[in-house]
């Protein structure tokens, strides 16, 4: 086909080469989902605090997070991380810091909004009710900020999971290393990059119907 | 530690300072993105007003298939299809500059995303005003030139300028085909001078003010095309 030869994919080169590498990226996705979720709520609860020592710096955190390219961020992580502990560290490790710290900032600016969506008349209901702000964020509003903004969440955790190519430019073993390499290998790098793109494509438009779906439903429950 | 800004006062060992191959390379990020926005700005706008078309299906089918295409491969991994599969599969590709292909792949993929927006730009119009055309005897055409699209992107400015912001830092992915951009900079003078932190730190900053000059030339443009009376709120769902 047009001077490609697919036939060249076998079992062998996806156990070998694709699958530890798919492993690592979904490991990277919902690593990095989970701990820019919490972090993000955090720092999205520290700038509606509405205490000057608490808003300014997740302020200036982050938008400086989200003024810079995710690959500087990588680069930035990969350089800094060793120096601050003193000893070298993987390419992937280095990889799932750099993911929650980055995502953190975009998670954060969601839950912000969901949090903000929620009626004032809430939270006053819950002080009303004798509840701590503890209390009041644990089981009023982040409940409901979370339910919200779930669309927006995956839809950002779809993004991530691509975002999570860019791992490349410190060379950690992904889905993309993982076809480069067996591309490397078997002389057929061109066949390679298409194979990645086509499975690429294969699971986030399967993720982004679901999210479709998925937005359908909340939508007739509220 | 201690800093050593120096380092850009040094030979790259051809001749010119680091702080001139720093800013040669400010120059090519800044051409890679400019480039590939009015690819993305053309194509977007075009594959939006198909979504939107009434009574041509396929049309609207096709858009739908450039949208999701576009939309659900990483750009990186596009970048590499751009780069190296396409001249192989379509040999007349092959001389065609990187930098043209890295644009191809860069504006295709931000068109994705403006597409959408100005789709949602589109249906966010009350339908009397694209009736109040037709009935003006404009053609569709005509409807969508005059009055329709006018609108529209004046809907669509506040989360076009972030799209803007994204395709500037998103074009630092060019790195991985070997163009000469900001973030190839950084990786190589990191490299050659071992003073990693003082390089990233030009670097970002400069990112950093590319992005604020992006967002401040969209400020002047929405405040230079905003209709008096008219409270155009961007409230169509945001970049993502």
């Amino acid at each position: 086909m047009l001077g490609l030869d697919l036939t060249f994919l076998s079992w062998d080169i996806i156990s070998k080469f694709v699958l530890g590498g798919l492993w690592f990226s979904i490991k990277l996705t919902l690593i990095a989902t989970l701990g820019g979720i919490f972090f993000g709520t955090l720092l999205a609860l520290m700038r509606l605090s509405g205490r000057q020592a608490l808003m300014l710096p997740a302020t200036i955190y982050v938008n400086g997070m989200r003024a810079i390219p995710l690959v500087m961020v990588i680069l930035w992580f990969f350089l800094l991380i060793p120096f601050l502990i003193g000893k070298p560290i993987g390419a992937e490790v280095s990889s799932v810091i750099t993911f929650i710290a980055f995502e953190a900032a975009y998670f954060s600016e969601i839950m912000r909004a969901g949090i903000q969506s929620i009626p004032r008349g809430q939270v006053f209901a819950g002080q009303a009710l004798g509840m701590t702000y503890g209390q009041n964020m644990r089981l009023v509003v982040l409940p409901q900020a979370f339910r919200n903004m779930l669309p927006v969440l995956l839809t950002q955790t779809i993004i991530l999971f691509q975002d999570t190519s860019l791992v490349y430019a410190i060379g950690a073993y992904d889905l993309l290393k993982g076809f480069t390499n067996a591309g490397k290998i078997y002389g057929r790098p061109e066949e390679a990059y298409l194979l990645a793109a086509v499975l690429y494509f294969v699971i986030c438009f399967a993720l982004s119907w679901l999210v479709k779906r998925l937005q359908a439903r909340i939508a007739i429950v509220r | 530690m201690s800093w050593d800004w120096q380092v850009f006062l040094n030979d790259d060992g051809s001749g010119r300072t680091y702080l001139q191959w720093m800013m040669d390379a400010w120059g090519w990020t800044l051409a890679v993105a400019g480039c590939s926005w009015v690819v993305a700005v053309l194509m977007g706008s075009l594959m939006g007003t198909l979504r939107t078309l009434p009574g041509s299906p396929w049309l609207v089918r096709l858009a739908t298939v450039w949208v999701e295409l576009f939309r659900n491969i990483p750009l990186l991994v596009q970048v590499f299809l751009w780069y190296f599969v396409v001249p192989r599969m379509f040999p007349a590709f092959q001389q065609v500059p990187g930098f043209v292909l890295v644009v191809f792949a860069l504006g295709f993929f931000t068109s994705a995303r403006i597409a959408e927006q100005v789709r949602a730009g589109i249906q966010a119009l009350p339908k009397g005003q694209r009736y109040a055309a037709l009935a003006m005897g404009f053609t569709t055409a005509q409807a969508y030139r005059y009055v329709i699209l006018p609108m529209a992107f004046r809907i669509i400015l506040p989360p076009l300028t972030s799209e803007s912001m994204n395709l500037l830092k998103n074009s630092a992915v060019a790195f991985a085909v070997s163009i000469a951009e900001l973030t190839m900079f950084a990786m190589q003078a990191q490299e050659e001078t071992s003073r990693g932190v003082e390089v990233y730190l030009a670097v970002t900053a400069l990112y950093m003010l590319s992005a604020f000059a992006v967002n401040r030339v969209f400020a002047f443009i929405e405040k230079r095309v905003q209709i008096p009376g008219f409270i155009v709120a961007g409230g169509t769902g945001g970049g993502h």
